[in-house]
C-alpha cells in the first residue's frame, strides 16, 4: 500500500424523492489499498458505489480518478463507460449475468468486439485461465451460466471484473456465498494483486473478513460517513458501534432438551444429470427445540434439499416425515398443511411478488383462511388490519403497507417473509440463507426470531453458506458435500471447513 | 446531454393521464399524413367528429362497433394479467359464433328468456374450449401459447369455411357460404328502435364490471395477478399456478366467444366468414391501451370504435383513405408505449457543467 491517491469521492450527495441516500460523502482510496465499506442495509453503500460506477447521477459532488500515469482527472459522472475506461470495475451484489451464455462468453461479454471475437477466444481463454490460477476462483468455463449455482455465479462475476484489467475494483459483498477457505484464498490473492497496484473497495457485513483483510474501514450510517478508522486500530466492537450506534446484542440462546422429531429424511434420493442438484440417500432428523445447520459450499445438493422440504421437488426414492406424518405428495400446500414454514433462498425471486403490495404479500400463503376470504372474496378490512399489525410486530419499514413490495430494502423484505411464515406457528422451519445480504441489525433480528421459534418448540433446518452464522445458531452442524450429509461432531471451524471441501475428518 | 433514470413509482396521475395524452397525440400525429393526402385537417377532423357525435345514429353505430371490442379487450386483459398470451381471440370469437348458430337456428324452440342465455352459454363454452386447449398444452408440455393460439385462428377460420359450405350452410342462401339465420327468439334485443345498437352492449358492460370486481376483490383474481407478476413466488407460496392459468384461459376464451355470439345474434343475424374484421386482434390493442384494466377496456374500446367509425365518415366525405383509422389506432398504441416509458423513467437534461 502506498500514499498515492487513485480515487477521490468529493462530497457526493444523492436523494431519491424525500429519501437522502447519500449526504456529502467523501472518501479517498490509495494505490494498493483495500478499503472496506461498512454500513447497515440502506446506509447508502450501494448508492454510493452506483454513483462511482456511473449508474446514478449524483445531485452534487465530484469524483476524481487517477489515470495510468497517476494524474488525477475528473470523472464524467453518470456514464458507466467513463467509469470502465477509467479502470473502475464493479461486482454487483445482485448478479448481472445472462443465463443462456457460457461462463467464458459471459466473462468476455462487453470487452471484445463482436467481429474479432472468434480470433481472440483462445487468447482470452488463456487470460481467464491465468486469472483463475492467480485467484483460485474456479469456474467451469464452458458451462451455461443458467446451470451454475448462486455461489459459482458470484465467482464468475468477480472473474469478469478482473478480466477487464481494472485498477480499482469494487466488490459488493463478494464472499457472501464462498466457503471460508475460498474467501480466504480470494482475499489472499486480492492481497497479491494489490501489491501489483490494484486498489479495492469491498462492501461486506462480515466483520471478521473486514478486520482480517482490509487496510482501512469507512462506515456509513443513514447516508453519511459515520466514521473512518485504520484497520489496525479497529476491533469488532468498535466497528459495530460505529455501524449501529450501539453494541450489538449477541444472539441469546438457552440450552434446551430436543423434543420429538419434526423432520425425518430416510434414504431420500434425488437423481439428476447435474451433480450439483443430486442427493444421495440422505438421512436427517431434526427434533423440536433444535436448530440443525447445513454447512456446505453452494452446489452440493442444498438447493434440492430445500426444494424437497419446500414441496417443490419430489425425491426419487426414500421417505420424508414431518411431525410423524409421512409426506406422500410434495407440493407447497401439502408442506404448509404439514406445518412447514419456508424461508426461500432467493427472497426476491421466490419470496415476494414485487409488483404487489406489502399487504397482499403478507397473505400470500393464507388465501384460503377464513380471516382472509369469505366465499371467494377478499376481506379487505381484515387483511389490512392484519398487515398493519404484522408490519408493526415485525418492524417492516418502507414507504407503507400499500406500497409495492419491490420498494422495500432486502432486510425489510426478509422481515415481511418472516412475518408471513412465523405467524402460522410452523413445527418445522426451513431457513435457506436467511441472512444473506442483510445488515447486522436485520441479521440479528432474523436470528432472534429463529431462536424464539426454537424456544416455542419448532425445529429449524438452517441452510447457510455463512459458517459463522451456522456456528452461532445451530445446535448440531451437518455438512453437505456432493449430495451427501455428514454429521460434524465438533463445531470447530477448521474441521468443518475441511469437511465442506470433501475431506473427511 | 439527456439521461434516463428509473422513477421510484409512477404516480396515479400518470396511469390515467398517459392514455388520454397518448390518444390526443396520436390524433395530432395523424394530421401529418392527412395533410399529405391533400385534405383540410380541420374539416377532416370535423367530419370525423360528426361521424361519431353528429347524430344519434352515428353515436349508436359507434357503440355497436365498440361492443365486440369490449369483449375481446376483456379477453386479452384477463389472459395478459396472468402473463398468458392469448393471441387467439379472433378464432375463439368465431367458435362462439358457430356455437350460437348451431343452437340458435332452430335446434331448440324456446322463449327468448330461455334461448338467449342458452346461446350465450354455448358461445362462451365454445370460446373457452378454444383457449383451454392451448393453455393445457402450455401447462402440461410448455408449448408456447403465442404460437398455438395464433395458428389456431387460421385453423378455426378454415374450419368455419368448411362448415359454411357443408353442415351449417343455409339451404335458402342461394348458394352463398352463410349459415341459416338465427331464430327470432334467440336474437339479442335492440336497445333503441331503428338503431343497430343491441343488448350485447349491456352484456359487455356487465362483463367488464364483473371482471373488474373479480380482478380486484376476489381470491381468484388475486391468484391470477400473483401468477402473472411472479409465478415462481406464487408457486412457492402454494398458489396453484397451472390451475390459475387454466382459469384465466377459460374465462378469456369465454369472453372472446361472447363477442362472436353478440355479433352474430345481435347484429348480423347469420354467420359468414367476414363476421369479424379482426376484432380479436384489435382487442389486444384495446387491452394494452387500457393498461390491462377491465374498466379501462370499456373506455379504450369506445375510443378505438370512435376512430374507426369517425374515419369511415371522414373518408367518405373527404375522399381520403379510411386506412387512416388503422393509422390512428397504431399511433395511439405507440404513444401509449412511449407514455408508459415516461411514467417509469425520468428523462433529465444535464448541462456540461454537471458532467
Amino acid at each position: 500500500m502506498t500514499e498515492t491517491r487513485v480515487l477521490s469521492l468529493n462530497n457526493l450527495s444523492k436523494r431519491f424523492g424525500s429519501v437522502v441516500a447519500n449526504d456529502a460523502v467523501s472518501i479517498d482510496l490509495h494505490r494498493g489499498e483495500v478499503l472496506a465499506l461498512l454500513g447497515e442495509n440502506g446506509a447508502g453503500k450501494t448508492t454510493l458505489m452506483n454513483m462511482l460506477f456511473g449508474h446514478y447521477m449524483p445531485d452534487s459532488g465530484s469524483i476524481d480518478v487517477a489515470d495510468e500515469a497517476g494524474e488525477m482527472h475528473q470523472l464524467t459522472l453518470g456514464h458507466p463507460q467513463a467509469a470502465l475506461d477509467a479502470g473502475i470495475g464493479m461486482v454487483h451484489q445482485h448478479f448481472t449475468l445472462a443465463e443462456n451464455l457460457t461462463v467464458l462468453d459471459s466473462i468476455l461479454l462487453g470487452s471484445e468486439s463482436l467481429l474479432s471475437w472468434r480470433h481472440n477466444r483462445r487468447a482470452a481463454r488463456k487470460k481467464v485461465d491465468r486469472i483463475i490460477e492467480r485467484t483460485g476462483l474456479a469456474a467451469p468455463l464452458d458451462e451455461k451460466v443458467g446451470k451454475l449455482t448462486v455461489g459459482e455465479r458470484q465467482r464468475v462475476e468477480i472473474l469478469k471484473a478482473l478480466y477487464h484489467d481494472v485498477r480499482i475494483l469494487v466488490l459488493d459483498e463478494p464472499t457472501a456465498v464462498l466457503t471460508p477457505q475460498e474467501a480466504d484464498t480470494l482475499f489472499e490473492n486480492i492481497g497479491a494483486m494489490t501489491n501489483e497496484g490494484l486498489s479495492v473497495i469491498f462492501i461486506s457485513h462480515k466483520l471478521r473478513e473486514v478486520l482480517a483483510f482490509s487496510h482501512r474501514i469507512v462506515v456509513l450510517r443513514h447516508g453519511k460517513k459515520a466514521g473512518e478508522i485504520a484497520t489496525s486500530d479497529a476491533d469488532e466492537r468498535v466497528i459495530a458501534r460505529m455501524m449501529v450506534g450501539a453494541d450489538t446484542p449477541a444472539t441469546p440462546r438457552d440450552a434446551m432438551e430436543p423434543g420429538a422429531p419434526v423432520l425425518q429424511l430416510k434414504a431420500a434420493t434425488f437423481k439428476s444429470d447435474n451433480a450439483r442438484t443430486t442427493l444421495r440417500s440422505v438421512d436427517l432428523t431434526i427434533h423440536a427445540h433444535e436448530v440443525v445447520g447445513i454447512a456446505g459450499v453452494s452446489g452440493n445438493g442444498q438447493s434440492t434439499l430445500a426444494r424437497m422440504v419446500s414441496g417443490l421437488a419430489s425425491p426419487d426414492s426414500g421417505e420424508m416425515w414431518v411431525s410423524g406424518n409421512r409426506i406422500n405428495r410434495f407440493t407447497p400446500p401439502v408442506m404448509q398443511k404439514a406445518g412447514v414454514g419456508r424461508i426461500p433462498e432467493d427472497r426476491h425471486h421466490d419470496g415476494v411478488i414485487g409488483a404487489m403490495s406489502v399487504v397482499e404479500n403478507l397473505v400470500l400463503e393464507r388465501l384460503n383462511d377464513a380471516e382472509v376470504q369469505k366465499r371467494g372474496f377478499l376481506r379487505q378490512k381484515s387483511i389490512r388490519d392484519h398487515a398493519e399489525k404484522l408490519s408493526k410486530d415485525y418492524d417492516i419499514r418502507g414507504p407503507g403497507i400499500d406500497a409495492d413490495a419491490r420498494l422495500l430494502s432486502g432486510g425489510n423484505i426478509q422481515k415481511l417473509i418472516l412475518a408471513r411464515v412465523f405467524e402460522c406457528m410452523p413445527d418445522l422451519i426451513l431457513a435457506n440463507q436467511p441472512t444473506r445480504g442483510l445488515d447486522m441489525g436485520a441479521a440479528a433480528e432474523v436470528a432472534r426470531r429463529l431462536m424464539e421459534a426454537r424456544t416455542r418448540g419448532a425445529g429449524v433446518l438452517l441452510i447457510s453458506e455463512d459458517l459463522d452464522e451456522i456456528l452461532a445458531l445451530s445446535d448440531r452442524v451437518v455438512v453437505i458435500h456432493d449430495g451427501q450429509l455428514i454429521e460434524a461432531h465438533s463445531k470447530d471451524r477448521e474441521t468443518i471447513g475441511l469437511m465442506m471441501a470433501g475431506e473427511h475428518a | 446531454m439527456i439521461r434516463i433514470e428509473p422513477r421510484e413509482a409512477p404516480s396515479r396521475w400518470w396511469t390515467i393521464g398517459i392514455p388520454v395524452v397518448s390518444a390526443l397525440s396520436a390524433l395530432l400525429l395523424a394530421a401529418i399524413p392527412l395533410a399529405a393526402a391533400g385534405a383540410n385537417i380541420f374539416e377532416a377532423y370535423g367530419q370525423m367528429y360528426k361521424g361519431i357525435f353528429g347524430s344519434t345514429f352515428a353515436f349508436t353505430e359507434m357503440l355497436t362497433r365498440a361492443t365486440p371490442l369490449i369483449f375481446t379487450g376483456l379477453a386479452a386483459t384477463l389472459a395478459f394479467r396472468a402473463k398468458l398470451w392469448n393471441i387467439g381471440a379472433e378464432g375463439q370469437l368465431y367458435l362462439g359464433a358457430m356455437a350460437a348458430v348451431v343452437v340458435g337456428t332452430g335446434m331448440i324452440d324456446a322463449p327468448p328468456f330461455v334461448l338467449i342465455p342458452i346461446i350465450l352459454l354455448a358461445g362462451a363454452a365454445a370460446g373457452a374450449a378454444g383457449m383451454a386447449g392451448p393453455a393445457y398444452l402450455k401447462t402440461k408440455f410448455g408449448a408456447d401459447e403465442v404460437v398455438t393460439t395464433l395458428l389456431l385462428n387460421f385453423i378455426i377460420l378454415i374450419f368455419l369455411q368448411m362448415m359454411l359450405e357443408g353442415p351449417l350452410k343455409d339451404p335458402m342462401g342461394m348458394g352463398w357460404p352463410q349459415s341459416e339465420p338465427i331464430v327470432d327468439n334467440a336474437i339479442l334485443p335492440q336497445l333503441m328502435p331503428r338503431m343497430r345498437v343491441h343488448s350485447g352492449l349491456i352484456i359487455a358492460l356487465i362483463a367488464a364490471a364483473i371482471a373488474h370486481v373479480m380482478m380486484s376483490k376476489s381470491v381468484w383474481g388475486f391468484k391470477l395477478r400473483a401468477v402473472g407478476e411472479n409465478a415462481a413466488a406464487a408457486l412457492h407460496a402454494g398458489i396453484g399456478v397451472k390451475r390459475s392459468l387454466m382459469g384465466a384461459a377459460v374465462i378469456s376464451g369465454a369472453l372472446a366467444g361472447l363477442a362472436g355470439v353478440s355479433e352474430v345474434a345481435g347484429l348480423r343475424g347469420y354467420l359468414t366468414t367476414d363476421l369479424s374484421p379482426g376484432f380479436g386482434y384489435t382487442g389486444i390493442v384495446v387491452a394494452m391501451l387500457a393498461g390491462l384494466s377491465p374498466i379501462g377496456v370499456v373506455i379504450s374500446a369506445v375510443f378505438i370504435a370512435s376512430v374507426f367509425v369517425g374515419a369511415d365518415t371522414m373518408s367518405r366525405a373527404m375522399g381520403v383513405s379510411s386506412y387512416l383509422a388503422d393509422l390512428v389506432v397504431a399511433l395511439s398504441l405507440i404513444c401509449v408505449l412511449i407514455g408508459g416509458f415516461v411514467a417509469h423513467y425520468r428523462i433529465t437534461r444535464t448541462t456540461k457543467a454537471d458532467a
